[in-house]
């Protein structure tokens, strides 16, 4: 192998491990006795925020200015962050629940 | 120091004379879960009222959230009471609870459309102020069994988020 062709392909795996924390990460976010942990979370657009809801009661994540994501009984759900700023949510069944995601531009 | 010590001994006894006051109206576990189980129930047939009566889409909405959270909370209490071999004891709480929401229940019966949305979330709010206040004062100090304490610090969380729910409510009827 040529010296040249080596450092070419040094320099793509190099490349490629650089652009792997770019990508789009799915960040998960508990739900157990009406509580959501962690409570605040920092993200970045296009991230998928997953809730895992280990309640037996149903929840939503409620954004104050948005999405309004219906997490059911012991299950999952998620949304993907499309905008950039600080996101207040709460859960419209139980309002005393309250989470926030401080969402980064790319 | 006789006097000082005469003294220290009066107060100990008025202090142990309010404990054992305290001892003797403290609930005892199988009535705990008698009244929060009771409690329950008791939300669940005021919201069945609700279903049928109101045409508001809140009211009807909220009144669902509160059946399927309520049938949740107290299958939990069945299973825990079921495991921990302990059975549930009515008692003067109990019945007093039983009692204001039957009257409630006919009061209510007799008002229709706005009126009723109106007197329903109202009474929603105030009666998921009476139980957590109980709850927080009485039943969860009182509770010896560190699950069915647990489970009861759950329900109050339960019943706080739902009595906000219910001042929501209230707020859009306004």
């Amino acid at each position: 192998m040529r010296p040249g062709r080596e450092r070419f392909i040094l320099i793509g795996v190099t490349l490629m491990t650089g652009l792997v924390p770019a990508q789009a990460e799915t960040i998960q976010v508990v739900i157990d006795k009406l509580v959501f942990s962690p409570a605040e979370i920092n993200a970045k657009v296009g991230d998928t925020i997953e809730w895992v809801n280990k309640d037996v009661l149903a929840h939503t994540a409620t954004a104050r200015d948005g999405w309004d994501v219906p997490i059911a009984a012991n299950k999952s759900a998620s949304v993907v962050l499309k905008n950039a700023g600080a996101v207040d949510y709460y859960c419209r069944f139980h309002p005393n629940m309250k989470g926030r995601i401080v969402v980064e531009p790319r | 120091m006789l006097i000082r010590f005469s003294a220290a001994i009066a107060a100990m006894c008025l202090l142990s004379g309010a404990a054992f006051a305290q001892a003797a109206s403290k609930p005892t576990d199988p009535q705990i879960a008698h009244i929060a189980y009771t409690a329950g129930v008791l939300d669940i047939t005021a919201a069945k009222q609700a279903i049928s009566k109101s045409k508001s889409k809140d009211v009807v909405a909220f009144a669902n959230d509160m059946v399927r959270d309520h049938e949740a909370v107290n299958k939990q209490a069945l299973d825990l009471v079921k495991k921990l071999n302990v059975a549930p004891e009515d008692n003067d709480t109990s019945k007093s609870l039983s009692k204001a929401a039957a009257e409630k229940q006919v009061e209510l019966a007799k008002l229709s459309g706005a009126a009723y949305d109106k007197a329903y979330v109202a009474n929603e709010v105030a009666y998921h102020k009476t139980v957590n206040g109980a709850l927080e004062s009485t039943l969860i100090p009182s509770a010896t069994n560190p699950e069915l304490k647990s489970l009861l610090q759950t329900g109050l969380k339960i019943f706080q988020g739902h009595q906000q729910h219910a001042e929501h409510v209230a707020s859009m009827l306004k």
